[in-house]
């Protein structure tokens, strides 16, 4: 029997997400002398400047559901959520001893405590919190961060032993841009054709590119889009949602493969925002530094984690997403403790129930098992879309 | 002045300062409650990071919810706030100082002392040590629909403060904070008023650090945890760069001074402490709930505080730092970059492991915080770090900020006990062996 070609694409994804020992990122470093990685976590790093240095950015997301978390627990109380206790389990069994560096960008305090506990476990590591600017003036916010970048090219530098060039940068955000164009792409497809292009195939499609050169990536996004178009996949009855709350700590698999099967078509989410952080292109032209930031300032995603000044705005994009995607409804699922989502939640809501758009919540872990009670409450959920939507 | 007040024989006994510090709180509080009559305008911000000298260049009354709900938590309120703002959506696993804000306000907005709080005409959002502080702001915004000044602290995730760092405040402060609160308040900014506040706010520094760093003496006049959190009301509150501050803390010295003299330790809510038999350092906040009870069961045990991180959370001091009235903003600055919740991990390592040796405690106790993620994330590893530099044991205890359910007294004393026996078996260890030959 043959396999097909998505099939063998999504395999592919699925064998990479499954390898906690990064494989395919010890392979990529040991095909050449010198070749160094540096691990981010979520939710956004330019990883433009990492592949300028001639270096891999390697996404570290914690442990899923198959890691089981021995020494992680020793580090935190129950009441910290799970992603930065499987992270400490990846880096003290040594399946990260092949990362030269990690970054860990200004999400929470959970985050941000964890750049320093790196600093102190692991010393011989480049450690770096990285900060970005809550205030999105160019001449404020835009000044400091441009200054920021510039350290952290410095940084990358004497880690690399050698210097990036503007021409590097350059480089680098073309094929940055690609890869984004890209993966608009595939979600433009998937919010089109949503019984073509299931969300558990799409977040393996997406986590690949946390681990592969971004050149192979975009091979891969578009390997993917010609295979799945070929595909005959019969349309559901199923509901449009869009899923938010899972831009840090990640969903077990089986969650979002339960949604599918409760009776959803996930046609918009924020898993992986770094893989579309940034909104179009960012311009080659000019001075690559000030173009990431003018990018970061001006053209990127919401979040939780980001302030939004202008109070009439708060939450609107949420509501925008829907419209866009044609979604029937918003599912919250925000992972236990997770300081960020929760605490953004009452607000996001408020804002849905003025637009009249339905949600639920509820809440996960990275290694939550029982998926029945989420089952049920996203399949009632979609059942009472359904019937509103015919009355 | 140094005597130590005690009303009735089952009353709580209190220093001279803590009912002069007592009267300032509810004297802000009145004011509070007064400013719609006195048309006085509010800005609510945080504790850390607060920048009260500037919001009275602006003659704004500054109302800090946090000091809110840990108020509402010594007089056993905050439980059925929390609960109230739980009733209305928000999550059991979040910060219980907003939850306890929240559930005030849609009880109607009535302050811990019994007056409604007005509204507030600006948040100043001083971003800093915190990421619930923005969600916390972006929430009150919601519900009360006024200008909101977003202050940006970049964290010292490397342990210093850069020029980049200070200058991107400086320029917040200059281009975003300072024009706002003049327009909200009408009062145009006057950076000698400024000045003049900074150099009061010095002088209470100088007499804070000297009544902290009191602990130094054996035995300890102070507790510099449950003492130390009366002693940084004040310049930690509505106070700092007032002369009311500089009394306050002038009289506190002298009161401590006093104590020195005569030998005595600290006063807790039962009178003087008896013998001290241990000497700890404590990491993140207190239990407020229950208070007097958590504070009983070391006291009763001989044990005294003689430093803590907490009393740092508004504003480290006993390195050196003071606000500055020749370089006023670039000062404002630095003091928001240098508050102990803006540290990285291995500063707050450094600085415990410090206060153990510097002040010889017998070791460091940390109190995890449920609902604070800024403290507690990565407390387990700073507990080891400190155990194995000083050599010293270390203990940990797990209660909350002002959420009742989070504070099981027989669990906390029972640790807290096998703390103790810990400690003397430490230093049984060390003793040499009677009769053993030299």
């Amino acid at each position: 029997m043959t396999v097909s070609p998505t099939t063998e694409i999504i395999e592919r994804c699925r064998a990479l997400f499954d390898d906690l020992q990064f494989t395919a990122a010890r392979e990529w470093k040991a095909a050449a002398p010198g070749r160094k990685v540096v691990g981010y976590m979520p939710i956004y790093v330019p990883r433009e400047i990492i592949h300028a240095a001639g270096m891999l950015p390697l996404g570290v997301l914690g442990g899923g559901d198959q890691l089981e978390v021995i020494h992680g627990d020793a580090y935190y109380q129950s009441y910290i959520c799970r992603i930065p206790r499987s992270t400490i389990e990846l880096g003290v069994t040594g399946r990260l001893d092949f990362v030269d560096g990690m970054l860990f960008p200004s999400i929470c305090d959970v985050i941000r405590n964890l750049s320093g506990m790196w600093k102190l476990m692991f010393p011989e590591v480049y450690s770096h919190y990285f900060d970005v600017p809550q205030n999105y003036r160019d001449d404020i916010g835009g000044n400091y961060y441009i200054n920021e970048l510039k350290l952290f090219r410095d940084d990358l530098e004497r880690l690399a032993g050698r210097k990036i060039t503007d021409d590097d940068l350059r480089a680098s955000i073309d094929a940055y841009n690609e890869n984004r164009r890209l993966v608009r792409e595939v979600y433009a497809y998937r919010s089109d054709q949503p019984w073509k292009a299931p969300a558990t195939e799409i977040y393996l499609l997406m986590r690949a590119g946390m681990v592969l050169p971004v050149e192979e990536h975009t091979q891969l996004l578009r390997d993917y889009l010609g295979a799945v178009e070929t595909e005959d996949r019969p349309i559901r009855d199923n509901c449009r949602v869009v899923l938010i709350g899972m831009f840090c700590e990640q969903p077990p698999f089986n969650l979002i493969k339960s949604l599918e099967l409760a009776g959803c078509y996930v046609v918009d989410d924020d898993l992986l925002l770094v893989t579309r952080w940034l909104i179009g292109d960012v311009p080659l032209e000019g001075d690559p530094i000030e173009n990431l930031a003018k990018a970061f300032l001006h053209h990127s995603e919401d979040t939780s984690a980001k302030y939004e000044p202008d109070a009439a705005e708060k939450g609107k994009y949420l509501v925008r997403t829907v419209k866009r995607t044609g979604a029937e409804g918003v599912i919250f699922a925000a992972p236990s403790f997770c300081d960020p989502a929760l605490l953004d939640r009452p607000m996001l809501q408020h804002v849905l129930k003025d637009a009249d758009i339905p949600y639920i919540a509820f809440k996960y872990a990275e290694n939550s098992g029982q998926m029945q009670p989420i089952r049920e409450q996203a399949g009632t959920f979609a059942d009472s879309i359904k019937l509103w939507s015919e009355s | 002045m140094n005597a130590a007040v005690a009303k009735a024989t089952h009353e709580v006994v209190k220093d001279g300062s803590m009912l002069k510090q007592k009267g300032m709180m509810a004297g802000h509080y009145d004011r509070l409650a007064a400013a719609g009559e006195t048309g006085s305008k509010v800005a609510c911000t945080f504790v850390p990071g607060n920048l009260n000298e500037l919001i009275m260049c602006f003659d704004l009354l500054n109302n800090l919810p946090e000091v809110n709900a840990i108020q509402n938590g010594l007089r056993k309120k905050s439980g059925s706030f929390v609960m109230e703002a739980e009733k209305d959506g928000h999550s059991e696993d979040v910060c219980t100082y907003v939850k306890s804000d929240l559930g005030m306000i849609a009880r109607g907005n009535i302050g811990p002392y019994g007056k409604p709080l007005p509204d507030p005409d600006v948040l100043l959002l001083s971003y800093t040590g915190c990421f619930t502080f923005m969600k916390w702001f972006e929430l009150l915004r919601e519900r009360y629909n006024c200008e909101t000044i977003m202050l940006h602290t970049p964290y010292k995730g490397d342990g210093e403060i850069t020029q980049n760092m200070r200058d991107y405040m400086v320029k917040q402060l200059k281009e975003e904070v300072i024009p706002t609160l003049e327009r909200v308040s009408g009062v145009k900014f006057d950076i000698d008023r400024l000045r003049e506040y900074l150099r009061e706010s010095a002088k209470a520094e100088d007499d804070l650090v000297w009544v902290l760093q009191s602990a130094k003496n054996k035995p300890s006049p102070i507790d510099a945890y449950f003492g130390g959190i009366y002693y940084i009301g004040p310049i930690f509150g509505a106070f700092r760069g007032t002369e009311d501050a500089t009394d306050y803390y002038r009289y506190l010295r002298a009161e401590v001074e006093a104590r020195i003299q005569q030998g005595l330790g600290p006063v807790t809510p039962d009178g003087d402490m008896g013998e001290e038999k241990y000497r700890l350092v404590v990491e993140g906040p207190p239990n407020y709930t229950s208070f007097r009870d958590f504070w009983k069961m070391f006291y009763e045990e001989g044990a005294v505080v003689v430093a803590s991180s907490y009393t740092k959370v508004g504003g480290v001091y006993d390195f050196g730092f003071r606000h500055d009235p020749d370089h006023p903003l670039e000062s404002l600055a630095d003091y928001c970059l240098g508050v102990y919740t803006n540290r990285n991990l291995p500063e707050r390592v450094d600085m415990l492991t410090n206060y153990v040796e510097e002040y010889q405690a017998d070791g460091l106790l940390i109190n995890s915080i449920k609902s604070c993620n800024s403290f507690s994330a990565g407390q387990l590893l700073i507990m080891r770090e400190v155990e194995k530099r000083t050599g010293k044991p270390a203990a940990f205890i797990e209660t909350d900020l002002v959420d009742p359910r989070y504070f099981s007294p027989a669990n906390v004393k029972n640790r807290l006990e096998s703390y103790f026996q810990m400690i003397e078996q430490k230093r049984a260890s060390k003793r040499p062996a009677v009769g053993a030959m030299a």
